[in-house]
């Protein structure tokens, strides 16, 4: 097993819903995306955004286009117009997620 | 029938791009122009101006935008849906008319869509029974029920279409879902059931994709904003409905932007809950079965959505004013820019204390070391220049200007080596919040007015 940063692997894009933020995580090739599944549980990724998220983590499986929706719940400082956060929308958690590292196998070839 | 409708999406949010409505009509075959104009916030300044004035309450820049865009709609031969009329969809109507008699369009015909402004109806609502629960914390509607200033009920393609059949070349709605203004001409032209919840379903993500402007062409683009070529003209999207129930995402070849299966893909996902559950007023589409496949350059097929039954409910949007909010920011430079920033916050936080007033929250970030990336961000060195940026939140609009006179005067009473302050004090802004909840279908009917202009 090698440590490989999830930018490597995917890209992103996040939103807000109220004052849960969702992110998209999308494989870049079609062989990262059991790696993503396998080691982005809602555990670590959760663990990984800290104090950023105060509520819980669900994820959402789309094989289909090789993506994970991850909801991160009470993670906007109360959301839409109430927040006093920069990100007010969430629209950088998307950066934020691809910052973590996983665990890639070998030989998996990795850019 | 015709077999194939182009959709073109001319704005993603008001606000968005002011020229690219016009170029979608000009550079090339499209056959309907969809516009998003609102969000939650939108509906309430509306309600204001409208109660000032009940001419007003839709977007007002809409109207100089159809001088220039009306003669190309009609030349082209183009339909114009949006949801510019906002509280007043009939006001806005009537003010294109005022555009079109005046360049002699006799016979064009503009539809308002509307009965989706429950406001004046809330109280016998909640009389009636109908709690209007907020979604989110399932409180009761009645509790912040005398800080209301906007409640919609979002439609879906249903009156649209219905505009359509009228033979309507400009629509303007209030609340209609951003999905249902791209849904409408489809169901309109191939004349697909409204049971038929896959195809239903595939409109619905051309909606999607639509619905955020040119977040679907390059925009906004993670995996490849390098490769987007002339991001200064973006080609905004156009989904090519196909009557047998698949789309291509395209643009035109003239603009700049960029469509491929990645693009699309992470305008998928944007703002997404449960995948497999994507609700709107006409059905549920599954996202979970979309198919995509690179067809050509700049063209992407999506095919194979699934869909199933709508809900009984329309989702309502209510907004009421919960408060103030206040953020300043000043730049601290090196050396010790971090540190010059963070004794600021602790001096800022004393004198509110030391003033005696009292917030809800007050949250400091900065930006520069943190502000975006909170405890994901690795720590970094002595950074060139860090932005303190402190907000406060609360009810009590004096202790809001207290803190808002507090923020300047650390250029000549805290650390050293400051600026960035020429915007001058931070403003105290109204808090309109935002309270989703759901309402049974049969308690509220969509209303469709089409006049043609003599």
């Amino acid at each position: 097993m090698k440590k490989v940063q999830l930018v490597k692997l995917a890209h992103a894009r996040s939103g807000d819903k109220g004052d849960t933020a969702n992110v998209g995580v999308i494989a870049l090739k079609p062989e990262y995306y059991p790696v993503l599944v396998k080691e982005l549980t809602p555990e670590r990724v959760k663990a990984h955004f800290g104090r950023n998220v105060l509520g819980p983590v669900e994820r959402f499986e789309m094989p289909n286009i090789g993506a994970l929706n991850f909801l991160l719940h009470n993670a906007l400082g109360g959301g839409g117009t109430l927040t006093l956060k920069h990100d007010a929308q969430g629209k950088v958690v998307s950066a934020n997620i691809l910052r973590m590292y996983i665990d890639v196998p070998d030989e998996l070839e990795v850019p | 029938m015709k077999q194939m409708i182009r959709i073109a999406s001319g704005q993603g949010y008001w606000g968005d791009r002011f020229d690219a409505p016009i170029d979608q009509v000009r550079e090339g075959a499209i056959d309907y122009l969809v516009m998003d104009y609102l969000a939650e916030v939108t509906m309430s300044i509306m309600q204001k101006q409208k109660s000032r004035d009940p001419n007003l309450g839709y977007a007002k820049d809409f109207v100089p935008l159809m001088e220039k865009l009306l003669p190309l709609l009609v030349e082209k031969n183009v339909t114009l849906i949006t949801n510019a009329g906002g509280v007043n969809p009939v006001g806005c109507m009537l003010a294109v008319r005022g555009i079109a008699e005046k360049m002699g369009m006799s016979g064009l015909k503009i539809a308002a869509v509307y009965g989706d402004d429950i406001l004046e109806q809330l109280d016998s609502l909640i009389a009636s029974g109908n709690a209007l629960k907020n979604m989110e914390t399932g409180a009761e509607l009645s509790t912040v029920r005398n800080r209301v200033s906007s409640a919609n009920v979002y439609f879906g393609a249903r009156p649209v279409v219905e505009a359509l059949q009228q033979g309507a070349q400009v629509i303007v709605t209030g609340r209609v879902t951003d999905t249902g203004i791209s849904l409408a001409p489809m169901i309109h032209e191939f004349g697909w059931d409204w049971q038929d919840w896959d195809k239903l379903a595939t409109g619905v993500v051309g909606g999607h994709i639509n619905e955020c402007g040119a977040q679907a062409s390059g925009g906004n683009f993670f995996a490849g904003w390098k490769e987007v070529p002339d991001m200064e003209r973006i080609g905004f999207p156009i989904v090519e409905a196909y009557a047998d129930g698949h789309l291509v995402i395209t643009k035109h070849e003239s603009l700049g932007g960029l469509v491929d299966v990645r693009t699309v893909k992470e305008q998928l996902v944007y703002e997404l809950g449960n995948p497999s559950e994507y609700i709107t007023p006409d059905c549920v589409a599954d996202f979970a079965s979309i198919q995509l496949e690179q067809e050509g350059k700049n063209r992407v097929r999506v095919f194979g959505v699934k869909g199933k039954p709508d809900t009984p409910f329309y989702k309502v949007s209510i907004s009421y004013f919960d408060g103030y909010t206040s953020i300043g920011q000043l730049t601290y430079t090196w050396p010790d820019a971090l540190q010059k920033a963070q004794k600021a916050d602790e001096i800022i936080r004393k004198r509110l204390d030391y003033l005696g007033v009292r917030f809800d929250e007050i949250r400091t970030e900065f930006l520069g070391y943190n502000a975006c990336g909170g405890d994901t961000a690795p720590p970094i060195e002595d950074p060139n220049e860090v932005v303190l940026h402190i907000g406060v939140r609360g009810h009590n609009f004096k202790d809001m200007t207290t803190f808002s006179k507090e923020v300047i005067p650390l250029v000549l009473t805290g650390p050293p080596t400051v600026t960035g302050f020429g915007g001058g004090r931070p403003k105290v802004r109204e808090v309109i919040a935002y309270w989703p909840a759901l309402l049974k279908k049969e308690t509220v009917q969509p209303k469709v007015l089409t006049i043609e202009v003599i």
